[in-house]
C-alpha cells in the first residue's frame, strides 16, 4: 500500500463517527421537518411545508425567537465590553496578581450551567433567597419591599442575561487577552515615538489587530447564544422545568424545541422545523458578521496597515 | 496558528520584558496615577468578588440548616453539614450522578483523544488526495451546534436500540472536530518528519509509530484537549436529558436540575448537593488552569 493512503485508513473512524451520528442526524432533522412525526403519528406522514407555515402562527415561537435574541444581546454587549476592556487592562499594565484576576474571573464559566442556574434559582428566591438578604442587610430594601425575582418577567429575564454575562465576560476576556499578547510591541512602540496616546494607541492599533479574535468571539457567542438551553431551562420558579417562567419571558428556542418534541404530544416533526428555522437564523447572522467585519477591513487597510 | 505562538508560552517572556521597565517608571509616577491605580485595583477586586461570592454563599449555606438560611446570610459556616447530608442522601443518591457522569465523560474523553490524535495525525503528516477538502468539513462541523440534529439523532438511537444507554452519550465523541484541529497544529510543529523516517527505516509499522512516537510526543497538546473535552462533557445537560429516561442511569446535571422537586423546602441539602458538583470542578481548575486556558485561546488564533 502507498503510504500516503495510510492517511485515509487513519481518518476512516472518525468520518464514519462524523458522517453517521452527526451529519446523518442533521439531514434526518431536516427530512422530518417536512413530516408530521408526533406521539399521534408515528410513521411520519410527508406533509410538505406545513410544519415550515405553522411557525409564523405559533405565537410561542415567535415569543421565543425576542426572548432568545433579548437575553443574549442584554449578556452579550456588556460582556464585550468588559471582556475588551479587562483585556486590555491585564495585557497593558504591569499590574501585579493578573493571573490571579484571570483565574477568578474565568472560574463561573467552567462550572456545570445546569448547577448555576439552580444555584441562582435559590440565591434569588423570595423571601429566604441570598440576594433578597444581602440587599435587606444593605438597608437597600425593606424587610417587607422583599423582590420577588422569578414572579416578575423583566426581573427573570434580566437574570439570565446578567448570569450569562457573569459566566462569559472571563472566557471572551481570556480570549482577547490571547489576541493582544500577539500584537507586536514594535507597533506601540512606534506609535509612542509618534506621541500617540494610550488612549489611540488602543483604538488605532489594539482594536484591528484583535479583529480575528473579535470575530471569533462573536460568531461563537451568537452561537452560543441562539443555542442557549441550560440557564433558562432550569432557573424558573416552581418544581415543573423548562416552563419558561414570568409570562414565558425566558422561553428559548431550543426550549421550545425541547418542549415540543419531548413532552406532551412529541411533535417531533415540528420541532425539526424549529431546528431548521434556528439552523437558518445562525447561518445568516454569521455570514452577516463575516460580511460586516470583511468589509471594514478593506477600507481600514489603506489607512493603517 | 503556530504551537508556540499560544499565550501560556509567550507570557512568561513579556512578563520579564517587563519587569525591566518596571522600577524606573514607579519612581516617576504621578499622585493622580496612584489614585487610579488604586481605583483600578479596587474595581478588579469587586469584580473578582462578584465572580466569586455565589461559590462562596453556596459553600457557606450547605453547612448551615434550612432554618438558619431563612433567617439571613452568614460568612461564616455552620454546623448542620452532616445533617443536610443526611437529608440530601435519603431522596437522591448523588453519588450514583457522579459515578454515570464519570461512566459518560471518561470514555468520551478517552475517545476523543485516541482518534483526534490519530486523525491528526493523518492531516498533519500524509499527503492524500481530498486532503484539504476533508479538513474543512472538520472545522466546518465545529460550528455546527449539536441542537440542530438532536431530533434525528434521537431518532437514529431509537432505531439503533442505543436510546437509554450511555453508547448513544459516548459514541459521537469519536468525531470531535476541535480535538483533531487543536492536536493537528500541535503536530505540525512538534513531530519530526525525520523522525518519522527514521522509525520508518527501523521497519516499524504505521500503526506502530503513531502509537510510540507521534502520541507520545503530542501528549502534552492531547492533554489540554482532554481536559476541556471531559469537562465539556461532565457539564453537558441537553443530550444527556433526551436520552436518557431512567433514573439510575441520570448523570449529575440531571439530577441537580432536579433538585428543586427532590427537596422541596429543605434549602440546605439543595445548596449541599449543588456544591457536591461544583466543587470538584473548580479543583480541577485550580491544578488545571493553565492547560484549560491554552487549550481554549486555541481556536481564537488561527489565521
Amino acid at each position: 500500500m502507498k503510504r500516503d493512503n495510510y492517511g485515509y485508513l487513519f481518518i476512516w473512524p472518525f468520518f464514519a463517527a462524523l458522517i453517521l451520528l452527526q451529519l446523518y442526524p442533521i439531514l434526518y432533522t431536516f427530512y422530518l421537518s417536512f413530516t408530521n412525526l408526533s406521539t399521534a403519528n408515528p410513521d411520519a406522514g410527508f406533509i410538505g411545508l406545513a410544519n415550515y407555515a405553522r411557525l409564523f402562527t405559533d405565537k410561542f415561537f415567535l415569543k421565543s425567537i425576542v426572548n432568545t435574541w433579548r437575553i443574549w444581546i442584554c449578556n452579550f454587549i456588556p460582556q464585550l465590553i468588559f471582556a475588551v476592556g479587562l483585556a486590555a487592562i491585564l495585557t497593558g499594565d504591569k499590574l501585579r496578581g493578573r493571573n490571579f484576576f484571570r483565574g477568578v474571573y474565568f472560574l463561573p464559566n467552567l462550572v456545570t450551567a445546569a448547577s448555576i442556574g439552580i444555584l441562582f434559582n435559590v440565591l434569588l428566591g423570595w423571601q429566604s433567597g441570598a440576594i433578597n438578604q444581602a440587599l435587606v442587610g444593605l438597608g437597600l430594601i425593606g424587610e417587607a419591599e422583599k423582590i420577588h425575582f422569578l414572579a416578575s418577567a423583566g426581573w427573570t429575564s434580566s437574570a439570565v442575561s446578567v448570569i450569562l454575562w457573569w459566566m462569559w465576560f472571563g472566557h471572551s476576556m481570556i480570549l482577547f487577552m490571547a489576541g493582544m499578547v500577539a500584537v507586536p510591541k514594535e507597533y506601540y512602540d512606534a506609535a509612542a515615538v509618534d506621541g500617540a496616546s494610550a488612549w489611540q494607541s488602543f483604538w488605532k492599533i489594539t482594536l484591528p489587530q484583535i479583529k480575528p479574535v473579535m470575530i471569533y468571539v462573536l460568531v461563537t457567542s451568537l452561537i452560543g447564544g441562539l443555542n442557549n438551553f441550560d440557564i433558562p431551562f432550569v432557573i424558573g420558579e416552581g418544581q415543573n422545568l423548562g416552563t419558561g417562567g414570568p409570562q414565558r419571558a425566558i422561553l428559548t428556542m431550543v426550549m421550545h424545541l425541547y418542549n415540543m418534541a419531548f413532552s406532551g404530544g412529541r411533535q417531533r416533526g415540528y420541532a425539526a422545523a424549529i431546528a431548521v428555522a434556528l439552523f437558518v437564523m445562525v447561518l445568516i447572522f454569521s455570514v452577516l458578521i463575516f460580511r460586516a467585519m470583511m468589509a471594514r477591513e478593506s477600507r481600514e487597510g489603506s489607512e493603517a496597515k | 496558528m503556530r504551537s508556540d505562538a499560544l499565550p501560556a508560552a509567550v507570557e512568561p517572556a513579556r512578563l520579564r520584558a517587563g519587569r525591566k521597565i518596571v522600577p524606573r517608571r514607579r519612581r516617576r509616577i504621578r499622585p493622580g496615577l496612584l489614585a487610579g491605580r488604586i481605583f483600578l485595583y479596587l474595581f478588579l477586586f469587586c469584580l473578582a468578588v462578584l465572580c466569586f461570592t455565589p461559590f462562596y454563599v453556596m459553600i457557606i449555606n450547605a453547612t448551615r440548616s434550612t432554618p438558619e438560611i431563612n433567617r439571613g446570610l452568614s460568612l461564616l459556616p455552620g454546623k448542620a453539614l452532616l445533617q443536610n447530608y443526611a437529608s440530601m442522601q435519603q431522596s437522591m443518591n448523588i453519588w450514583r450522578g457522579f459515578l454515570n457522569s464519570a461512566l459518560v465523560a471518561v470514555p468520551s474523553t478517552l475517545l476523543s483523544a485516541y482518534f483526534g490524535a490519530l486523525t491528526a495525525y493523518a492531516f498533519s503528516k500524509f499527503n492524500f488526495r481530498g486532503k484539504k477538502t476533508l479538513f474543512w468539513m472538520v472545522l466546518g462541523t465545529m460550528m455546527i451546534p449539536v441542537q440542530l440534529g438532536l431530533i434525528g439523532y434521537f431518532q437514529l438511537t431509537v432505531a439503533l436500540r442505543l436510546v437509554n444507554t450511555y453508547w448513544a452519550l459516548i459514541l459521537p465523541a469519536m468525531a470531535n472536530g476541535a480535538t483533531v484541529f487543536f492536536l493537528k497544529m500541535y503536530m505540525d510543529g512538534a513531530v519530526d518528519a525525520s523522525l518519522l523516517e527514521a522509525a520508518r527505516v527501523d521497519g516499524g509499522s504505521e500503526l506502530g509509530i503513531f502509537h510510540r512516537i507521534v502520541l507520545p510526543i503530542s501528549m502534552p497538546a492531547v492533554a489540554t484537549m482532554s481536559i476541556l473535552n471531559f469537562i465539556f462533557s461532565w457539564n453537558n445537560y441537553l443530550t444527556p436529558l433526551v436520552l436518557l429516561f431512567d433514573k439510575n442511569k441520570f448523570t449529575l446535571p440531571i439530577l441537580i436540575a432536579l433538585v428543586k422537586g427532590t427537596y422541596k423546602q429543605n434549602l440546605g441539602a439543595q445548596y449541599l448537593a449543588v456544591a457536591i458538583s461544583v466543587v470538584p470542578i473548580m479543583i480541577v481548575f485550580i491544578f488545571f488552569s493553565r492547560y484549560i486556558i491554552s487549550g481554549i485561546t486555541s481556536g481564537a488564533l488561527k489565521e
